[in-house]
């Protein structure tokens, strides 16, 4: 006989209501007071990412009416020039108006607009400090654009336990700033620290300079609490080390806004090292750079940071920043040391033997602070430094061993010349994660075209060495495509039923991170057929 | 396709048709755990075994379920790396360390560098698992850092089969640390305590620390250096390296005075062995038979009268959780604290996604009723 030990229960389908155009009458006097907007939202079917069918689009008109009843009127945005400031986020080649933007300013807001929109059958794309890069908080043209930028609290920081509880619309350093004066900073460091958020950062499973010795945002989070779609609370880890049950917290964090809405989130707060320094290391040849890498790591070293910068990227960085780099170098590599004065003593003695050892023609440790992030500036300026040399530039975020560096450093000189294009390459070399920066001008149609082009192929090329095709931007909206080339059908299906057992209606974010079947079946079609890319639904600029 | 794996996928969807139910079974190290189901049919995966790939200077190894743990931890070693988190390597019946790697990742069990260096799912890149429906599926990689899809390699991790089985996982590994010296000190627990939250606060390199019965030990790793000033700084009783290095071998696996005491107790019936996650700074929780303290404070052990009720309701209150391992009355409700309904519906659309049929039993503590 067949015994049936746990989760026995048949699955709880969520049944549709079907009362998506029965709008319900507001009975609120101030939503009859003021006008609401005539037109009715475009009629086109919203482009959720499931394979199920979607319900018709809620006009515009019977949202705004819902939530007028449940925000303050300066909490609810829904005119045109009001929306337009949300239309994209940090890649703004892709933008979409939402119907209207909520900033709920409570939790019990958050509960009601989020319960409201499951009745409606809306979509609900939530939104920090909409710094990100792959397009995961672009809105939804027949959905809400949520807000958290109210949230914007430290609700409390214990130095004893060594945690900050903060709401999801703090910024990552406000963070590190506040627990300054104790002797703590929060780790990861994105490199949009200064505007990003805590609930962006949760969304994609963030990293930075650090990760290698620090870990990802995953590592550096204890517990996430927020809303299921429906509105329901929910708790994700605790701050304990484990909680019951399946670790959900794994998921949640990365899932992109996806699977859940992060109100409040509990870090872990890390010590501050008392000292860091950092060595810069010049390289005649890009090969010699990328196994310094694997030779620094085959000695048992973990660097605080690693990083390379190539040629170009160098030029670009030193015309911005004038921190003295060696232009003559075909590879630059930052290696950092953190922790006691003699770990690091220790530590640095070691890294300039192995650096050597591989060959750098040039060597320069910081002597004191002020040296040390002169070394840094130009790596942490790459992004605006790039801006100068071109209108327009992609930036690239894919994982490949670090044993292939070089190799993807040459793949991408000829990728060069095949689109002509330039492309200047910061990586995060102790993780393998890189950055190259497409340069192109937007104003050209054949450059857009061939730079995205370019773009795939070398997600592409990563996925083909054992890598991924995000390291940690995200796939949001830009990485669909290249979401085919990673996973399987079998293993895109067994994410979107992951995403419904979250999310049953698939409300929240939908259409992001895990492309439908047609989709992918469309990409491989146009990619034998042409050899190259577009996303001819997309709209452009 | 391995023909081994093809195998296991096939013996998958025919107990799927056949509406069979299937335990899924490693090194039967931790059947004890598990709960084990007898009357169900075994889904073996030592016969996938083996290291798939190993890259030192990557940080990576990829190796298939059945690979034993003493074996991964052997090749690891011969490079100068290791699983830092200290997993776990349960003796079976007669007394072998014979732990597989898809047990250790299944179960989620860390040792006592795990409030240090993070647990099992923050070493797991990767993942081969075999579903309820008989589909292989890779989720994750070989790669620190990757964003693409959701992280369903992490929430394998101890996920007691609840979600498929596991036929190979890529890890993170660690160059084995420079330097380790063990430090002892007499104190009560309360004390024990607020000295570990002190020290974890500053930049010391503790790597592991244990109170049973007001003596308190603590492991120091990194460089050389580093570890020699925190010796200096802590005072205390230095521990020599073969002692030290086998109290926290005996500690890891479970082998060590305390658990062997506590089982055995538990065995008589006269007391359980709870397992409770707390909040570190969680004060002491008085009157029970004995506590062993880990992690800083945020795994106790402690053994309680079998018919004691609250031990769970104490752990609830202190923003824990508990789970008993051993011993106790009855096998049903009342042995782990339980999951939010909003939580629980969650777990239960996840379960019916990836094995829609039922045809794996979970272990234990993925047992969970409304």
């Amino acid at each position: 006989m067949r015994t049936e030990p746990t989760f026995g229960d048949p699955p709880s389908t969520v049944a549709d209501p079907g009362w998506a155009n029965t709008v319900p009458p507001t009975l609120d006097p101030q939503a009859a007071a003021a006008p609401l907007p005539a037109t009715p939202a475009s009629t086109d079917a919203p482009s959720v990412a499931s394979d199920k069918p979607a319900r018709p689009p809620v006009a515009q008109p019977a949202l705004v009416a819902a939530l007028r009843a449940l925000l303050p009127p300066h909490a609810l945005l829904w005119r045109h020039e009001d929306t337009t400031p949300y239309e994209c986020d940090g890649l703004t080649a892709y933008r979409e108006r939402p119907l209207a933007v909520a900033l709920p300013e409570t939790e019990d807001q958050v509960s009601a607009v989020l319960a409201a929109c499951h009745r409606l059958g809306v979509p609900v794309v939530a939104r920090g400090a909409g710094t990100g890069l792959s397009g995961g908080a672009m809105p939804h043209a027949q959905g809400l654009t949520l807000s958290l930028a109210k949230f914007n609290r430290i609700v409390k920081v214990d130095t004893r336990a060594r945690t900050a509880t903060v709401q999801s619309g703090v910024r990552n350093l406000a963070i590190s700033e506040a627990v300054a004066p104790h002797g703590f900073y929060y780790a990861p460091d994105p490199s949009s620290q200064i505007a990003c958020t805590i609930g962006g950062n949760v969304a994609e499973n963030s990293g930075g300079v650090h990760c290698l010795k620090y870990g990802l945002t995953l590592h550096n989070v204890l517990q996430v609490r927020g809303f299921l779609a429906d509105g329901t609370p929910a708790t994700f880890g605790s701050l304990a080390l484990d909680a019951p049950g399946l670790d959900l917290l794994s998921v949640v964090v990365g899932s992109e806004g996806m699977l859940a809405v992060v109100i409040e989130v509990v870090v872990k707060l890390t010590p501050k090292p008392q000292v860091a320094r950092c060595i810069m290391a010049s390289f005649s040849d890009v090969r010699h750079a990328g196994d310094a890498v694997a030779a620094i790591i085959a000695d048992g070293l973990i660097p605080a940071g690693l990083e390379m910068m190539d040629k170009p990227m160098t030029a670009a960085v030193e015309a911005f920043v004038h921190a003295g780099y060696d232009l003559d170098a075909a590879a630059i590599l930052l290696c950092e040391s953190d922790g006691t004065p003699e770990e690091v003593e220790e530590e640095i003695v070691r890294m300039e033997q192995v650096l050597v050892r591989a060959g750098a023609t040039r060597l320069e440790v910081s002597a004191d602070e002020a040296q040390r992030l002169k070394f840094w500036s130009g790596r942490k300026n790459a992004f605006p430094a790039s801006g100068r040399l071109s209108p327009d530039y992609m930036c690239m975020d894919s994982t490949i061993p670090r044993a292939r560096l070089a190799d993807m450093l040459l793949a991408i000189a000829d990728m060069e010349k095949k689109f002509a294009l330039r492309c200047c390459n910061v990586f995060h070399a102790g993780d393998g994660n890189l950055h190259p920066l497409i340069l192109f001008d937007a104003n050209d149609a054949d450059q857009l075209h061939r730079a995205e082009a370019f773009g795939a192929e070398i997600l592409e090329l990563s996925v083909a060495m054992g890598g991924t095709i995000s390291g940690e931007h995200g796939v949001g909206a830009e990485k669909l495509n290249s979401m085919c080339v990673q996973f399987s059908e079998t293993e895109r299906a067994q994410m979107f039923a992951l995403k419904a057992a979250f999310d049953p209606q698939g409300l929240l974010n939908p259409g992001k991170v895990i492309p439908t079947l047609h989709r992918c079946a469309e990409y491989g079609r146009m990619h034998v057929k042409r050899g190259a890319l577009a996303f001819p639904e997309l709209e452009r600029f | 396709m391995n023909d081994t794996l093809i195998g296991l996928a096939e013996r998958v969807r025919q107990a799927a048709a056949a509406k069979a139910i299937l335990r899924i079974r490693g090194g039967a190290t931790k059947q004890s755990m598990a709960g084990v189901i007898s009357d169900a049919a075994t889904l073996d995966m030592r016969g996938y075994s083996g290291i798939v790939d190993y890259a030192p200077t990557e940080l990576v190894v990829t190796a298939r379920a059945g690979t034993p743990l003493v074996e991964l931890e052997r090749v690891l070693a011969e490079r100068g790396q290791c699983l830092p988190f200290d997993p776990p390597r349960f003796a079976d019946a007669d007394g072998r360390l014979s732990g597989t790697v898809g047990g250790m990742v299944a179960s989620g069990l860390a040792g006592p560098g795990r409030a240090a260096v993070g647990g099992v799912r923050d070493y797991v890149l990767g993942v081969l698992l075999l579903n309820g429906r008989g589909d292989l599926m890779h989720f994750g990689g070989q790669v620190m850092k990757n964003v693409a899809g959701y992280d369903v390699s992490r929430l394998v991790a101890g996920s007691w089969g609840a979600l498929g089985a596991i036929c190979e996982v890529s890890l993170k590994v660690l160059p084995m640390p420079v330097a380790t010296t063990t430090l002892r000190f007499d104190m009560r627990q309360a004390e024990a305590l607020e000295c570990l939250h002190a020290w974890a606060g500053q930049p010391l390199p503790l790597n592991a620390s244990v109170w049973w019965r007001d003596t308190l030990a603590i492991r120091l790793r990194g460089a050389h250096a580093a570890v020699e000033a925190a010796v200096r700084r802590l005072g205390g009783e230095v521990i020599p390296p073969d002692l030290g290095n086998a109290f926290w071998e005996g500690l890891r696996d479970q082998r060590d005075e305390f658990f062997i005491e506590a089982r055995a107790a538990a065995e008589r019936e006269k007391s359980a062995l709870w397992r409770l996650a707390l909040p570190a700074t969680t004060p002491v929780l008085p009157s029970f038979l004995d506590t062993l303290i880990e992690w800083g404070g945020a795994q106790r052990w402690v053994v309680a009268p079998a018919e004691d009720t609250l031990v769970m309701h104490r752990a609830e209150r202190a923003g824990g959780s508990a789970f008993r391992v051993t011993g106790g009355v009855g096998d049903g409700a009342g042995y782990a604290t339980p999951l939010s309904p909003a939580l629980l519906a969650i777990h239960k659309r996840l379960r019916e996604s990836f094995d829609p049929d039922g045809v794996f039993v979970p272990g234990r503590p993925m047992r969970f009723s409304s």
